[in-house]
């Protein structure tokens, strides 16, 4: 398996059935809002933010990217006591950010989906504190080892996860 | 500008979705004051996913059920003889705790307290949650149409779970005590300190505004304080696990007293009540009035007339009889309270569960009830009283789906001769904490 070697498929641009587009970012969100509920240490991972990541890399197409980024993030600020628009800002922006950084590296393999994953993951959070604190007011607080961490659980499970999502793009 | 617009397309749509959002974000905020307002897309992405997350739960439920009540019964029967080894013990324990509540009763009558107490509650069951790991919420499966309302106290057996932020028609949201918006008062049951429980931006449950030269310690019980409105006083909220001193305040970290990363069903308080002690009773703490007021220092003797005495059982019958000067001549004729009167005899709880005889004064010939003696029914209840409000006294019993609490009732005792109802003060922690 190649991890950092530039490979063929950079340029790939892929798409996916309408079904699966549509049933894969409402899975996820079924499955932040349910499991964590079962098996309450499942919570770290942001699942949402996860496919956010995939599919703009994936498809490559910043405006795409960047809408699915945005309808993602406002379904999850729905099933939270805060504002609207919350995760809605900080998803457009990584989805804007992971289609465009699709376009120009190497995505497909795992040790860039690694790095990706949790430079998108730490650059999340620090939007959604910034929104929070800045527009929402509400005096949050920033625990630097506790978001390293889970930066780096999301991004491991994101190599596992997007290897089972590969299955469902189609060559465009 | 078609140019610029069509060179940065990507940019200015990303500018152009930002901005509508932060738009919005601004006029919520703005808003945030109206409390009935509920955007679309919540009332949608609510009612989309909890009717899943509901299907499963039951479904989970009831596969359980049938596992666990049909086939799995191992080891049942010995289950079933611990148990009830278990409930004598608490039979016992309950007789005493009896007493003691029925002295914290009196005292309130004596102080002119009201308390809040839970009337009714509802039984839920916890389907989801936020799917956030910064905003600590559940939902419930249980909503406006079953006659939950916003600010509603989540409790569990344990203690305090949160409260209830938003309602839809078959759901409701819950606010975690550990999210960082959160804000609950509480006291620390030791030293009396009071404070602001929230959440840390890891979960952890944390006692706040607590200053630092205070002497809390690990162990110590937080409860309560019953400030808010939303949460009777003295519910258990979890005991300190650490102490760390900052610049002005301490940073205590709490363990909840009630699992908060392992609920699945929850009570939610529908009704308070504010509780003023019974008229019964006061008439039964007339006494300890007379005992108190005796016990201040410079109170003046008050002449024995029989204004004196029809007043003073009137305030007595009010609830207001903590004046010290007004004085029964009668009670204070038959027994002079001073404090080397002897110690008062309370009812003690035998081993067949029957408490012995007491020591207690006569009854009053207006209020026959107050010393008579009654059946305990708590122990017989099918439906067991929650936390500590299981000592509050409960005078009306709905009828209706949700959860009814009993009260404890009062203990037979039988008059033997005028006697102090109170213990000295030394062995009055009620009394003490009252104050």
């Amino acid at each position: 398996m190649r991890l950092s070697q530039t490979s063929p498929e950079q340029v790939e641009v892929y798409r996916f059935p309408w079904l699966a587009a549509a049933l894969i970012p409402a899975l996820a969100l079924f499955f932040q809002a349910f499991v964590p509920v079962q098996l309450p240490f499942l919570s770290i991972f942001d699942v949402p933010l996860l496919v956010t990541i995939f599919l703009g890399v994936t498809r490559r197409n910043p405006v795409t990217g960047l809408l699915t980024g945005c309808v993602i993030g406002l379904i999850q600020d729905s099933l939270t006591p805060h504002p609207l628009g919350v995760y809605g800002i900080a998803k457009t922006v990584v989805g804007f950010g992971a289609s465009s950084l699709g376009v120009k590296l190497d995505v497909e393999n795992a040790a860039s989906r690694f790095l990706v994953t949790y430079g998108f993951y730490l650059l999340h959070q620090f939007l959604y504190f910034s929104v929070q604190r800045g527009l929402v007011g509400q005096a949050l607080g920033w625990a630097w080892g506790h978001e390293l961490f889970a930066g780096l659980v999301n991004a491991v499970a994101a190599v596992a996860l997007f290897a089972v999502l590969d299955r469902f793009k189609q060559r465009n | 500008m078609e140019n610029l617009f069509t060179r940065h397309r990507n940019l200015s749509v990303l500018a152009a979705v930002l901005f509508i959002q932060v738009f919005g974000l601004a006029v919520q905020v703005k808003r945030s004051n109206d409390p009935q307002q509920t955007r679309l897309i919540r009332v949608w992405a609510v009612a989309t996913i909890t009717p899943f997350e509901q299907a499963i739960v039951h479904t989970q439920g009831a596969v359980y059920g049938v596992w666990h009540n049909y086939l799995y019964l191992r080891g049942v029967r010995q289950e079933n003889r611990d148990l009830k080894a278990q409930i004598e013990l608490l039979r016992l324990e309950q007789a005493r705790l009896n007493q003691d509540a029925s002295q914290a009763r009196r005292l309130q009558a004596l102080l002119g307290f009201k308390e809040q107490s839970i009337l009714q509650t509802m039984p839920a069951q916890v389907v989801g949650s936020s799917g956030s790991e910064q905003s600590r919420s559940l939902f419930l499966d249980k909503g406006a149409d079953d006659g939950l309302k916003k600010n509603m106290a989540v409790i569990t057996a344990e203690g305090v779970v949160g409260k209830i932020l938003q309602t839809y028609p078959h759901t409701a949201q819950v606010l975690l005590i550990n999210d960082q918006t959160s804000g609950l008062g509480a006291i620390v049951e030791r030293l009396r300190l009071q404070g602001i429980v929230r959440g840390s931006p890891n979960g952890e449950t944390m006692l706040e505004k607590v200053m630092a030269d205070e002497e809390v310690q690990p162990g110590d019980k937080v409860i309560t304080t019953g400030g808010d409105g939303i949460f009777p006083k003295g519910l258990p909220v979890g005991s300190i696990v650490k102490v760390s001193s900052s610049d002005l305040f301490l940073k205590i970290r709490l363990h909840p007293a009630a699992d908060l990363s392992r609920l699945e069903e929850v009570l939610v308080i529908t009704k308070l009540q504010d509780v003023a002690p019974a008229s019964g009773e006061v008439a039964g703490s007339q006494r300890a009035v007379d005992i108190l007021a005796a016990r201040l220092p410079g109170v003046p003797e008050q002449p024995a007339s029989k204004d004196a005495e029809i007043n003073g059982a009137s305030k007595a019958e009010d609830g207001k009889v903590g004046d010290p000067k007004v004085e029964d001549p009668k009670v204070s004729k038959s027994r002079p309270a001073t404090s080397s009167e002897p110690k008062p005899t309370t009812a003690k709880p035998t081993t067949d569960g029957k408490p012995t005889k007491a020591t207690a004064p006569t009854p009053k010939p207006e209020a026959p009830n107050a010393e008579k003696p009654q059946l305990n029914e708590t122990s017989a209840s099918p439906r067991p009283a929650v936390g500590p409000q299981a000592k509050s006294p409960q005078v009306q019993q709905p009828r209706g789906q949700p959860m009814q609490v009993h009260p404890p009732q009062v203990q037979p005792t039988k008059s033997v001769k005028p006697a102090p109802l109170l213990k000295p003060a030394a062995d009055q922690p009620a009394n003490d904490r009252m104050q």
